[in-house]
């Protein structure tokens, strides 16, 4: 079976500093994968590199079998990878329904523009709440949701997540992971890359360990609970 | 080449050099009024880059030039005062109002882009200024200073030989200067203040004053060079004087020729002077316009890829270096 | 108050009707590129050319002519940020600002070149009417008249498309606008495009009121940087104040003193305020 997200031998990094040395992985459809580390394992990198905010110096980034790695990032959304940036990077001074609707631009999702955002509100009643607030001016879980939202508005076949619950309290981490199982239920690919590997497992079904730009462990999210390393490495035990 | 080669070359390149300066004196008058006129602007030129290596790019420089130009034909037609005390005091006034409008903006810590917007600003209300006091100065109709039969007193000289000597001094001046800034330990300092100020004041470097010396220098050797421009043509022009395009040419030959170079600058000069006159010859008044439409996409094609300009490019050349990636006016 | 006092206030906002129009450009493509275009004015005298050849020499109808000079303008535009701006978009600065003063140069040379010095007129004269007592030119009128209604439209465009909110979008954040779909190339190829065109609909105005010679742009450029730098760079709304505030001194100074001494004040008063507060009214 041919995933559906395919990276072979990926080796990227920036300028003369080399972050990936050779990853490879793979996502199937309604799949939920994590890509997990520590701080400095090249997770933001890995991201970047297949939203194609960063050209990779060699290896292949693969959508379905066609190869995505050369093209710049307004095509790669358009393919249907759509990236939630590290830190939310919302648009501070438009507001939420702005923001959404920038998460729309491609013709295709334009078309299907009053639907979708009656989905994203559906999904996120706060944020329908806060429309016309500057985005700026919300608080780290909102401003989480609405990343969120602004990425699911052109119905990607494949979501990027980029560390949702960093900068945000335990009981909006929750949310946030919460959210993640309902987007998966509604049938959406998802590969999440964090740092909190504990909760990441509980929502995923496979998972990758990427430390120092090496893929170090994969497995089930269920095998990965039970290794030893992981656990006293990650779980303090 | 390699640096014992450079260095074989150089008495034969000085003597060379000695008799182009000397030529003129032999030559007919139309090759004497060509080197005069390269020569002044060399004065200018190198002025505007003693503040544009360091990252002070003035869009106003015409300011400096007219008021060079103006106030001594002024002391001298209303009140016979001698351009010899008249351009000191032109060259004075011109420092005055450097400082003047330099001390806030350098306290304020304007730079870069913003400084510039100031000094067109500067350029504009010097050209306006002029105009307005039409009753004066004549206004956009220019002024002439009155006929002496005293030549070197008004320094109304015929013979272009002796204006071209007078305007080598001016010139010898200015490289003198040239070179005691780049010499002296102002340069370093400034070097460093272009590269980052907040570094540079931290290390107990006086940015204010390193700043106003040298903007007092340029502007006092560019009024020196329009006071010379205006005795030479023995008229004047708000326009060819103070305005955005002269402001905008000064800046052009300057980075063409090479700003960071002691002759870069003279090179300039001499390198746009000349394209003019052959554009002249070739096409006579029929294509007015057709030497500056040329500089104006020169400018932006130096800008570009040659922003250390032709005397960059030739001593990197010589010294087979890779170019140094555009980084005359490196990005901040 | 004299009647001459309050006719020369209207004739003021008048005026500040067109600089707010060409601020709005300006300020357009600085706020979108991050660049200042020196070259923005010579924009402007290029399509009055534009619309004084083609109605004078080839009898176009005044509208088609506008309409065609306003086209020329956008293309105009875009080759400027294809040919000068975009080899140095990476650039300092000052490296931008030298480049597009390298395009103004060229720009009036050429049009030395091709037209002469003379100056030209249009040749049409739209009459003066009387309000109260006080005199107002209706070209002045009009070009204020169409300067609103472009803002007016300028501002919904940028609210309610989607080309118009990733125009107000880039400039927050440009790094991840190729993550939403858009072309960070295309965004600064249109807003060129628009840029260039509200510079075309200025000169189609300023050509009902002025002469046409290659340094026209020399009247109007500087006071349109000093506007746009005095309300903050890339502020639309703060350029359009301080339209109002330069051409208010313009004028009331104007009634006063020679003109000339009226802009100088009007220059000087913006020197003093930038040094006072470096990023504009309206700054950040």
């Amino acid at each position: 079976m041919t995933a559906l997200l395919r990276l072979d031998d990926i080796h990227a990094g920036y300028g003369s500093f080399a972050a990936l040395f050779g990853i490879s992985l793979e996502v199937e459809a309604g799949e939920a994968v994590a890509v997990m580390g520590p701080n400095g394992a090249g997770k933001t990198t890995l991201l970047r590199v297949i939203s194609g905010m960063l050209k990779p110096s060699s290896g292949t980034v693969a959508l379905d079998g066609r190869a995505l790695q050369n093209l710049p990032a307004h095509r790669i959304l358009a393919a249907g990878i759509a990236h939630v940036p590290e830190n939310r990077r919302l648009f501070p001074r438009l507001t939420v329904a702005d923001n959404l609707r920038m998460g729309a631009f491609l013709p295709e999702s334009r078309r299907h523009f009053a639907e979708r955002l009656q989905w994203v509100y559906e999904l996120f009643p706060r944020l329908k709440e806060r429309a016309s607030q500057l985005a700026g001016t919300m608080s780290g879980g909102e401003q989480q949701m609405c990343a969120i939202g602004r990425a699911l508005m052109s119905k990607p076949r494949i979501l990027l997540m980029d560390e949702p619950s960093a900068g945000l309290a335990p009981l909006v981490v929750e949310q946030v992971f919460d959210l993640v199982r309902r987007i998966r239920a509604e049938g959406f690919t998802v590969l999440i890359v964090e740092q909190n590997v504990r909760q990441v497992l509980e929502v995923v079904d496979r998972a990758y360990l990427l430390e120092t730009g090496r893929i170090k462990l994969a497995g089930s999210a269920v095998s990965l609970k039970d290794n030893d390393f992981i656990r006293s490495a990650y779980f303090g035990i | 080449m390699t640096e014992g080669q450079i260095n074989a070359w150089r008495i034969p390149a000085l003597v060379a050099f000695a008799l182009l300066l000397a030529a003129p004196f032999f030559l007919s008058n139309y090759y004497q009024h060509m080197a005069v006129q390269i020569v002044i602007w060399s004065v200018v030129y190198t002025a505007w880059s003693l503040m544009g290596r360091f990252r002070l790019t003035s869009l106003g420089h015409g300011a400096f030039l007219g008021v060079g130009a103006y106030v001594p034909t002024l002391l001298w037609n209303n009140f016979g005062v001698t351009p010899w005390l008249g351009i000191p005091a032109g060259m004075a006034l011109a420092v005055l109002l450097a400082m003047v409008v330099g001390y806030p903006c350098f306290r304020m810590k304007v730079v870069g882009h913003y400084f510039a917007l100031v000094t067109l600003a500067l350029g504009q209300v010097v050209l306006l200024v002029i105009v307005a006091s039409r009753e004066v100065t004549g206004g956009s109709l220019g002024m002439t200073p009155k006929a002496s039969e005293h030549a070197w007193y008004a320094l109304q000289l015929e013979d272009k030989r002796e204006f071209y000597a007078v305007v080598l001094v001016a010139w010898l001046l200015t490289l003198a200067v040239w070179r005691a800034v780049d010499r002296g330990l102002g340069r370093a300092a400034l070097e460093a203040l272009a590269e980052n100020e907040e570094a540079a004041a931290s290390i107990g470097i006086d940015v204010l004053r390193e700043k106003l010396r040298i903007t007092a220098l340029s502007a006092g050797l560019t009024a020196l060079g329009g006071a010379l421009y205006a005795q030479y043509l023995l008229y004047l022009n708000p326009e060819a004087m103070s305005g955005v395009g002269i402001s905008l040419q000064i800046v052009f030959a300057s980075i063409a020729g090479g700003m960071y170079s002691m002759l870069g600058p003279t090179v300039g000069a001499a390198f746009t002077i000349l394209l003019t006159e052959s554009l002249r010859v070739e096409f006579g008044t029929h294509f007015i316009g057709a030497a500056n439409t040329i500089y104006g996409a020169l400018l932006v094609v130096f800008i570009i890829f040659m922003p250390r300009g032709i005397v960059g490019l030739a001593s990197e050349l010589l010294r087979r270096k890779p170019p140094a990636t555009p980084a005359a006016l490196p990005a901040e | 108050m004299d009647i001459y006092l309050v006719e020369a206030i209207v004739n003021g906002l008048l005026l500040g009707g067109v600089l707010a129009l060409l601020s709005l450009g300006l300020n357009l493509i600085f706020g979108v590129i991050d660049v200042v275009w020196i070259v923005y004015a010579e924009l402007v005298m290029s399509a009055m050319y534009v619309v004084y050849w083609l109605h004078n020499y080839y009898a176009w109808p005044l509208l088609a002519a506008c309409a065609a000079a306003i086209v020329f303008a956008a293309l105009l535009g875009v080759l400027v940020h294809l040919l000068v701006i975009e080899p140095v978009l990476r650039s300092a600065p000052i490296n931008q600002l030298l480049a597009t003063g390298g395009a103004l140069f060229f720009l009036q040379s050429l049009a030395t070149l091709l037209f002469g010095t003379d100056f030209r007129n249009l040749g049409i004269r739209l009459p003066i009417i009387e309000f109260y007592g006080i005199f107002i030119s209706f070209s002045r009128l009009i070009a204020f008249g169409v300067a609103l209604i472009s803002a007016v439209v300028l501002y919904f465009f940028l609210a309610k498309t989607y080309l118009g909110t990733a125009i107000r979008a880039i400039s927050q954040d440009r790094e991840i606008m190729g993550l939403m779909g858009v072309s960070e190339r295309r965004i600064y190829l249109t807003t060129s495009a628009i840029g260039g065109g509200l510079a075309g609909l200025a000169a189609c105005l300023l050509v009902l009121q002025y002469d046409v010679h290659p340094f026209i742009g020399l009247t109007f450029g500087p006071i349109t940087f000093m506007v746009c730098v005095l309300g903050g760079l890339g502020n639309m709304i703060g350029g359009f104040i301080a339209a109002f505030i330069m051409s208010q001194i313009i004028a009331v100074g104007g009634y006063y003193m020679p003109i000339e001494m009226a802009e100088v004040l009007a220059f000087v008063f913006f020197i003093v305020l930038i040094l006072i507060r470096p990023q504009g009214i309206m700054g950040k």
